[in-house]
């Protein structure tokens, strides 16, 4: 503003010359510069339009998920971005069966990047107990059957709980680790999930950074 | 009758623009085929734009109904399955010309003083026109369109601190999905092909303001006055060429000569074309992979995942790198290396023909590692190979370091005043 105010000075000590180049300068960046902000502004809502809509993030939210009714060695399934995610509750005799398949595993220590970091240890969890999968199995997408308490040694040999995929015979252990000599390469996919509070899980987002 | 024409001509300039670029728009009369290439990549644009306004008159762009609208277009529009062979078997022929055609510039020296922009503006093209191949491979629905959008997408999510907020905008979803499938569609049929027509129009005024070169690399406008009238061309050339330059006797109309020309190469061209579009428009997997045949399952991932075959040397630079962010950096500086190439190359001399043995050397290792990337980035993964793509991906690099070294003082053969007899 104080621009315009020394223009208009110069301008009434020069009648003379109403169109000082100072005035004229000053007039072209200014357009200039609202002519910018206003296309920056009407580009605002093209670059906008391309987040997911309503309707994708509708479908894509996190998930939250009440455990206090969860029993051990009960598996409850919810859905999250139109796959299901099984929560399970685990038992200490199958955390304990954990240790003793490892030799039968093709990535017993989870190298592939098939879950968070922090879900990159033995019991692929956050909390040792409580195992959030993604239920599809990483050979050709089907979801694979839960089969507990003896249940799974029709299909690997003193193995009590496990999953079992019923197209094509892959086999997962407790923590989702893929046995040898199946079809599947990879463990099953841990999604990104935190503890909200003791009873609530919300999958889709990683605990906030504090 | 010329009254009329007179008519109009005073009110847009029809004629005076003919002259100007084809009718007395001089060209050097020792172009050769290679110099056809230019003209068969404008006439497979205009049969992608033709084909391709065909094909959205039945084509869905939605992820429930892309797939079934395609093989509908096969096989229940009449001569839908023609129209979709000329359009993705023209996507191929696209890439096939258009690469001769960059052979042809690098060969000749067409990138180099004062072709400079001419030479940025081609490969503006070239980039554009991959981005619109991409987008149209990932219309289909198939398998290999969903994963090959999967793959590539993702490669923006490897930027630091907004790579992952970058691929949900441009994916418009956590996954690829309909909403991808549909902005592809609006890119893929109206934003780039009006980018890509304007670039080729921005291509051809430049052409037009240099001058075309030729195999010899040498000039053909020559200062004003430096020339007897005995060594000036005889043919008709427009004024606005012979105002500012004598045009030397080296030089034939564009229209008709080079037309005609080029008219021959098209004839070739077609027969080609032709071949492939009825006898082997999926070219065994290579313009239309097998796994594309079958609709897209976000579930299920292909065993193999490559890009179509004008992608593929680019893709085995991306994996000869570990990392992925440098992987895409350096996939990235491979395109930008190309641009680069007018500062690259140091020499004054232009056609291959006068320069050094090196220099031809460099050039065609360079073709081939160029091709042999081509085959290792379209191939299934194999222990050789990842050794092999981090070699060639050094010698990608290499001729345009090595270029850069030699061209200062290279020792060239001296090149003719005048094209030779």
């Amino acid at each position: 503003m104080s621009e315009v105010s020394v223009d208009a000075k110069e301008s009434s000590q020069n009648p003379s010359n109403p169109s000082s180049e100072g005035r004229r300068k000053f007039l072209t960046v200014a357009t200039s510069v609202v002519g910018a902000v206003g296309v920056a502004g009407a580009a605002v809502p093209f670059i906008a339009s391309w987040q997911p809509s309503a309707r994708a993030k509708a479908a894509g939210a996190d998930v939250e998920v009440d455990i206090s009714g969860l029993q051990e060695g009960q598996l409850i399934r919810v859905m999250w971005r139109s796959k299901p995610v099984w929560v399970v509750k685990r038992t200490p005799e199958i955390l304990a069966e954990l240790s003793k398949v490892e030799d039968k595993l093709k990535d017993p220590n989870s190298q592939a990047e098939q879950q968070p970091a922090y879900a990159s240890n033995q019991y692929r969890s956050i909390k040792e107990d409580i195992l959030v999968l993604v239920g599809i199995c990483t050979h050709l997408g089907c979801s694979p059957q839960f089969l507990a308490e003896g249940a799974f040694t029709e299909y690997e040999e003193g193995v009590e709980n496990g999953f079992f995929c019923p197209c094509h015979g892959s086999k997962f252990d407790m923590a989702g680790r893929v046995f040898k000599n199946v079809p599947a390469g990879l463990n099953l996919v841990v999604p990104p999930y935190n503890f909200i509070d003791d009873n609530t899980i919300l999958i889709g987002s990683d605990a906030e950074v504090a | 009758m010329s009254g009329f024409l007179s008519w109009i001509e005073q009110r847009i300039p029809m004629m005076r623009v003919a002259n100007m670029h084809a009718i007395q728009y001089p060209a050097p009369r020792n172009m050769n085929m290679w110099y056809a290439f230019g003209f068969l990549a404008t006439i497979v644009l205009v049969n992608q734009i033709v084909t391709g306004i065909w094909l959205t008159m039945n084509f869905e762009p939605s992820a429930e109904r892309a797939f079934a609208s395609v093989e509908y277009i096969m096989r229940e529009v009449d001569y839908g399955w023609l129209i979709r062979y000329m359009h993705s078997t023209g996507a191929s022929a696209f890439f096939v010309v258009v690469y001769l055609h960059m052979f042809r510039g690098m060969m000749y020296g067409s990138y180099q003083k004062p072709r400079e922009l001419l030479w940025v503006f081609g490969m503006l093209i070239y980039l554009a026109l991959m981005a619109e191949a991409f987008m149209g491979y990932v219309l289909p629905w198939g398998q290999m369109s969903y994963w090959g959008a999967q793959v590539i997408v993702s490669l923006f999510s490897a930027i630091p601190v907004i790579g992952p907020d970058l691929v949900e905008w441009i994916q418009g979803d956590y996954v690829i999905s309909g909403a991808t499938l549909n902005r592809f569609f609006a890119l893929h049929v109206i934003a780039l092909p009006l980018v890509i027509v304007i670039l080729v129009f921005l291509h051809i005024v430049a052409l037009h303001e240099v001058g075309s070169n030729n195999p010899d690399g040498v000039a053909i406008k020559h200062k004003k006055g430096s020339l007897p009238e005995s060594e000036k061309t005889k043919w008709q050339i427009h004024e606005y060429y012979t105002s500012k330059y004598d045009i030397a006797d080296d030089v034939v109309p564009f229209f008709p000569h080079i037309v005609l020309k080029d008219l021959v190469a098209f004839a070739v061209f077609l027969f080609a074309f032709c071949y492939i579009l009825f006898f082997a428009p999926e070219m065994d997997g290579k313009f239309l992979e097998h796994p594309n045949f079958e609709i897209a399952n976000p579930l299920k991932t292909p065993e193999h995942i490559f890009p179509v075959w004008y992608f593929t040397p680019f893709y085995a630079i991306l994996k000869a790198v570990p990392d992925k962010l440098g992987g895409v950096l350096t996939m990235f500086a491979a395109i930008g290396f190309l641009f680069a190439l007018p500062w690259f190359d140091r020499s004054n001399v232009r056609s291959w023909r006068y320069r050094s043995g090196l220099h031809k050397v460099n050039l065609l290792v360079f073709a081939a590692v160029f091709v042999f990337l081509g085959y290792l980035g379209g191939t299934p993964q194999e222990n050789w190979k990842i050794t092999a793509s981090q070699i060639c991906t050094v010698m990608y690099f290499g001729f345009f370091i090595l270029l850069f070294i030699y061209s200062k003082n290279e020792k060239t053969k001296p090149v003719p005043e005048r094209i030779p007899r």
